[in-house]
């Protein structure tokens, strides 16, 4: 059976991090299968202008492609470069939450993450992506620092 | 620009306030501004408001509720069938994950009542209640529940035949419906309908989305830092919102979008702590709105003056079947145009049923209204057309001091409420009217630009007119989109039902999926 292994990238040094920790585990397990990942933060309780709203659907478009050519391709190229099986999905929503869901979905066994670099008033009080993810995923999560 | 237009500001403020000379002359502006403006709006608004032969009832108000009534009926109670299912659309049950990122149907129906929220629910309530006593509302409640019926129908066909551009943008509402719901119809006249309609939606947007809110604006603020000419009120905010549609900038509409409904809250919350407060006074309250909707209670023109009063307040507060919501929801990316139109029908529910009832209790329980002890009958002021209140309050005016009674400090955050209420009206507004605009000029940068420096200088004639000619013109208006919105309606409904035929089969037989665990 197929191990594979999700990472969870954030365009910055820690998913750079998570992304290195991954390549070596990977390495060692036989047949394993590399799922790159960016969730781009949204949520769909906002309040928009009517003119942000007729834009909307262009906007999404173009921060997918944005994601997928800065983000998530050169992670899965650097991947399937290593010699793994690799492929990259980017989605809007929750951070934690669509990380979790997107690893269920496409059957992953386990999600690697950088440690949150940001601290600040807002993380204190909510949490970051990261604490929430280990709180509430369903899938055993590593956290890289 | 901006210290130029500060400075601008504040050099014509102080100069105008400074000499008294200065000032009489100003007001003088106001009063030429004011009848000039009544002269010209004037035969269209008797045209709008002429009533039955024989009667003081206007058609059009029979006209809004008739479509309402027919609606309900011919959508078998649609929107008491169908509230839980749209409960669960906004909550996102049905949403795809995949689709995540687009206009979610929350924020359709946010960005919607952003628009239809405002001033409608605070001063327009207190019209409705200062001329149709307690009962009117009744008749508005009923007509908030029966609104919700074309709402549902106008919102799905909004959706249903919007224009997607190869940018991907969208352009929506019943101008487009109109001219290709016909065209599939295979009936005549929708492209000259579709114009017609357009044209009162820019009529609309200049009136109740516009010169109504300055207005009003004008009114609250200068009921707490004393009287002064209102077009220094209009210019302001004409300055800002074409720092927002003009120029771009985006921080002032999006400041204002998230603090909206914190304010709506905020209003909903001190409603309900005046009414927990007064807790033994609601019973009389709803008795007082029941007896008056038949009976009147002496009101100028009796009951037919309180359901008069309420079926407008509704319409000019919820916009059901006016068409404007179909503009805003257009925007939503479904599969399932029906959906929205679900969705859309909690509008009239929130607006009209919850928190204009809130400003109606209020005011009610405030005792503003003056009763006369002897007949328990309401009093009329000297003029016969209203009813007396405490301090000759009306409108805008009569909410704060109602509130004000319970909660001395309110009257201010209320000055702050109104003022966001009625710039985020006239964002949204200024975008329903653009999107006519430019269905019947082309949508070219420079077409757009026209538009909206005209918004701009009718924010400034709002402020300056007095409160008689701009509600009697701003109802006139948006009831002339109604007017041909809903004729339109008649036709297309059809197109609606088997929708809602298809979309409730497969529903029941699971074909269409919950998302949500």
């Amino acid at each position: 059976m197929t191990v594979k292994i999700v990472i969870g990238l954030d365009g910055e040094d820690t998913g750079e991090r998570a992304l290195t920790f991954a390549k070596d585990l990977a390495s060692r397990i036989k047949g394993c299968e590399l799922i790159a990942i960016y969730v781009i933060e949204w949520s769909p309780f906002t309040f928009q202008t009517p003119e942000e709203n007729a834009r909307r659907h262009k906007r999404r478009e173009e921060e997918i492609e944005l994601a997928m050519t800065r983000i998530v391709t050169p992670a899965v190229k650097s991947l399937q470069d290593a010699g793994f099986i690799a492929s990259g999905i980017v989605r809007h929503g929750d951070v934690a939450e669509t990380l979790n869901a997107l690893t269920v979905e496409n059957g992953g066994s386990q999600i690697i993450v950088g440690r949150a670099s940001s601290g600040g008033f807002s993380t204190r009080i909510f949490g970051s992506s990261t604490q929430n993810l280990v709180m509430n995923a369903d899938v055993p999560v590593t956290v890289v620092g | 620009m901006h210290s130029n237009i500060k400075f601008w500001l504040t050099s014509a403020a102080a100069t105008v306030l400074a000499s008294p000379l200065a000032a009489q002359e100003a007001m003088g502006i106001d009063e030429k501004v004011n009848k000039i403006f009544a002269s010209i709006t004037g035969p269209f608004v008797s045209l709008i408001f002429s009533p039955f032969p024989g009667t003081n009832f206007p058609w059009i108000v029979m006209w809004l509720v008739i479509a309402a009534t027919i609606f309900t009926l011919y959508f078998g109670f649609v929107q008491f069938r169908f509230f839980k299912h749209a409960i669960q659309l906004v909550k996102g049950d049905y949403s795809d994950p995949n689709d995540a990122g687009e206009v979610s149907h929350f924020q359709a129906l946010a960005t919607a009542l952003s628009g239809t929220v405002g001033l409608g629910n605070i001063a327009g309530v207190a019209v409705a209640v200062g001329i149709g006593g307690p009962g009117a509302t009744f008749w508005m409640i009923l007509a908030g529940l029966l609104g919700m019926a074309s709402k549902f129908t106008e919102c799905t066909l909004g959706v249903k035949y919007r224009n997607e551009y190869p940018d991907g943008t969208v352009s929506g509402g019943p101008m487009y419906y109109i001219s290709k719901g016909f065209k599939e119809l295979g009936l005549p006249g929708g492209k000259i309908l579709a114009v017609v309609f357009s044209i009162f939606c820019i009529l609309g947007a200049l009136g109740g989305g516009n010169m109504f809110q300055a207005n009003q604006a004008h009114a609250q603020i200068s009921g707490i830092t004393g009287d002064y000419p209102g077009w220094i009120t209009g210019i302001i905010f004409a300055g800002v919102v074409f720092a927002v549609i003009v120029g771009g900038i985006k921080s002032i509409a999006n400041v204002t979008e998230k603090v909206v409904p914190f304010m709506g809250i905020l209003y909903v919350g001190a409603s309900l702590i005046i009414l927990i407060v007064n807790y033994n006074m609601i019973g009389w309250a709803f008795g007082q709105i029941f007896a008056g909707a038949f009976t009147g209670l002496g009101v100028a023109g009796g009951f037919v003056g309180a359901l008069i009063q309420g079926f407008k307040r509704a319409a000019f507060s919820n916009e059901a079947g006016v068409g404007s919501a179909a503009i805003a929801h257009s925007a939503v990316r479904t599969k399932e145009p029906i959906t929205e139109g679900f969705v859309s029908l909690l509008e009239p529910l929130i607006d009209t049923v919850v928190i204009c009832t809130m400003t109606a209790l209020v005011i009610v329980i405030s005792q503003q209204l003056i009763v006369d002890p002897a007949t328990g009958n309401y009093m009329l002021n000297e003029a016969g057309t209203a009813i007396a209140t405490v301090d000759g309050n009306s409108g805008v005016a009569l909410t704060s001091a109602a509130f004000g009674a319970s909660i001395s400090w309110f009257p201010y955050v209320l000055a702050i409420a109104v003022v966001l209420f009625a710039f985020s009206t006239m964002i949204s507004w200024s975008y329903y009217g653009l999107k006519s605009w430019t269905y019947l000029f082309g949508e070219s940068k420079s077409s757009e630009l026209t538009f909206k420096i005209i918004f701009c200088v009718f924010i400034v004639i709002g402020a300056a007119a007095s409160l008689g000619p701009v509600i009697d013109f701003s109802d006139a208006a948006i009831f002339a989109m109604a007017v041909v919105n809903i004729f339109c309606l008649y036709f297309l409904m059809k197109l609606v039902r088997k929708e809602l035929a298809s979309y409730a089969s497969r529903l029941e037989s699971g074909e269409i999926k919950k998302f949500a665990k």
